[in-house]
């Protein structure tokens, strides 16, 4: 009963949020003043950031692997869709699901041996995955731009407005996804795989599985995340879509929101990025302050932003 | 003749990722515990000596010595601000506390590293060496310091190696490493132990720390990838085990300088990444790793 209740509290707070969000674009009608597109701007990135955020969540709340570099496969995809789009010149939907299936396949070689590895190990693959391939990405610089990285000749859109609805569809597309696996009962059987694979497996379930599985899902979003964003920026680059420190930045983003809420990655996401914007005049400084919010946060509320809510409904 | 060379410059940079490493490990080995903050301990103390070596003049052996003091006092403030609070959480489950203290530790070393760059920018600070001239060793012309510093690293190991194996403290803190609970029967205050490992920890990456501004120099940017490396020695010689860290970085070491002679110094990193990988897929406890 309480589960029902809370998944339509869930349900409720989310078509509210929404519904604030379709309203932003008109944000100019009534408060002239409001630099919207700058805004629509801001929010934008951030919501290809919740997604990124979320296909964490679901390997780390839900599988319990702990996934270094959701960079490796953000960037894969990226870059996939970038290389595709600049050499072949497919329209940008093919480049897209191209990006998708290289985030899988370079997923799949990599970290197919190392979920079957206990404790940090699988971690530990994924940090050195995204090391690695930012020196594959800087040695072939004639293809890849190296660290300036390389302009995409598509884009979305020109037009601020098109790339926010087309982004926050994304959004919502993906956090039904991705929300919907994690409520599912393929979603518990995960959830039970990642706090005891021992019993988990004693049930009769194949725990490799079903990682595997949520891994392929992880793998598949944040490609095509990946893919999108470089295609509203226009352009893709290390410093954007591989760098640790984006790794880093997806991590806190998840961790803020509230692992095993998925949704809760997305706001944490927004609030990174939000953070980042009003903390712009403190300069190199903007990442200490953000650096320093995340570690309060872990420290006094290890359940996020949204886990707190979450649990405060438990207790009534 | 280039043999030689590769041979003598390997053994140094070997010798300060092996010394670096190893406080990394004992304290994995002791407590458990990932400090994603390690290249920070070590930019710290490096960055503390240079500033009071030119500004406060107080020579090298004497800033040296504050570099170090001041990456213990860091080693302190991590395990007080990011570990031990982490440990102690009733809202954090057991099982998740390694990824939680993963996580702060990680913050925290992104803390130091935008306070570094915020005060001292990102621009690399070499340390004045602690000996001046050249030597040959090999018949390889090479700097007096980068010999001081194989000798210094062996030296502080075997120090350690005396400590942990002659002195009570130190085996106190060996049997901490094999069977905790069964140590706090005994009547240890398993806490102190930690105490005691976080601040062995300080004095070898303070070291380690100071040796590196000497030799490469440092800045606020080789946070992450010293952290890296240290992780990727402490993996590939098996977690918690002080000789397989040893090896382990001088593989490491020498797989870095092989490429950077023969290769390109810009792919330095990449071969030691690539046997990383390896290593995890056919021996994923690491070279002489327990389980």
């Amino acid at each position: 009963m309480t589960r029902s209740l809370l998944s339509s509290r869930v349900f409720l707070g989310s078509v509210v949020v929404l519904a604030l969000a379709a309203l932003v674009p008109f944000l100019g009608r009534v408060v002239p003043f409001i630099a919207v597109p700058y805004a629509l701007g801001v929010l934008t990135s951030a919501y290809y950031f919740g997604v990124f955020a979320m296909s964490w969540d679901l390997l780390f709340g839900y599988a319990g692997e702990v996934n270094f570099g959701p960079t490796f496969l953000i960037g894969l995809g990226a870059y996939a869709a970038a290389l595709i789009n600049n050499i072949l010149h497919w329209p940008i939907l093919p480049c897209v699901i191209a990006a998708a299936v290289a985030a899988l396949a370079g997923g799949l070689m990599l970290a197919l041996p190392a979920l079957r590895l206990r404790g940090p190990y699988f971690g530990l693959v994924t940090l050195v995955a995204v090391l690695l391939l930012q020196d594959v990405i800087v040695v072939f610089a004639h293809w890849t731009g190296g660290e300036i990285g390389m302009t995409v000749p598509d884009v979305l859109s020109i037009s601020a407005d098109t790339n926010y609805w087309i982004a926050l569809a994304f959004l919502v597309v993906s956090a039904a996804i991705i929300y919907g696996y994690a409520r599912s009962s393929l979603g518990l059987i995960l959830q039970a795989a990642g706090q005891d694979p021992v019993e988990a497996a004693a049930l009769g379930f194949n725990v490799a599985k079903h990682k595997l599985a949520a891994f392929s899902l992880s793998a598949i979003m944040s490609g095509v995340a990946g893919a999108m964003l470089i295609f509203y920026l226009g352009s893709a680059s290390v410093d954007v879509v591989v760098d640790l420190a984006i790794a880093v930045q997806v991590i806190i983003a998840a961790v803020l929101g509230g692992r095993r809420t998925i949704l809760g990655s997305v706001i944490g996401a927004v609030f990174l990025i939000l953070a980042g914007q009003v903390l712009l005049p403190l300069g190199q400084l903007s990442t200490f302050v953000v650096a320093l919010i995340a570690l309060l946060v872990i420290l006094f509320f290890p359940d996020g932003l949204l886990g707190q809510f979450l649990h405060v409904g438990e207790r009534e | 003749m280039l043999g030689y060379e590769i041979f003598v410059d390997g053994f140094a940079i070997s010798s300060l990722y092996a010394l670096g490493a190893v406080g990394f490990t004992l304290i994995f080995g002791v407590s458990g515990v990932l400090n994603l903050a390690h290249g920070g301990t070590m930019v710290v103390a490096a960055m503390i000596a240079w500033l009071v070596i030119g500004d406060l003049h107080t020579g090298v052996l004497g800033g040296a010595l504050i570099g170090i003091i001041a990456a213990i006092a860091f080693a302190f403030a991590t395990y007080f601000a990011a570990v031990r609070p982490i440990q102690r959480s009733r809202a954090i489950p057991k099982e998740e506390t390694e990824i939680f203290i993963l996580t702060s530790t990680l913050l925290w070393g992104i803390m130091i590293q935008t306070a570094i760059a915020y005060f001292f920018t990102t621009n690399p600070v070499t340390v004045p060496p602690l000996v001046p001239g050249v030597v040959h060793v090999l018949s390889v012309r090479t700097p007096s310091n980068e010999v001081l510093i194989a000798v210094l690293c062996w030296l502080v190991m075997a120090l350690l190696w005396l400590f942990v194996s002659r002195t009570r403290a130190g085996k106190a803190l060996l049997a901490a490493s094999i069977n905790p609970r069964a140590l706090t029967l005994c009547g240890f205050e398993l806490s102190r132990i930690h105490l005691l490992v976080w601040a062995i920890y300080g004095v070898l990456a303070g070291i380690a720390g100071v040796l590196l501004g000497t030799y490469l120099g440092a800045s606020s940017d080789n946070i992450g990838p010293l952290t890296a490396s240290a992780f990727s020695i402490v993996i590939l010689g098996g977690l918690g085990s002080v000789p397989g860290s040893l090896i382990a970085a001088y593989v490491v070491g020498y797989f870095e300088t092989i490429t950077a002679y023969l290769v390109a110094p810009t792919l330095r990193s990449i071969p030691a990444l690539i046997i990383l990988v390896l290593v995890l897929y056919i021996r994923p406890q690491g070279i002489l790793g327990r389980r």
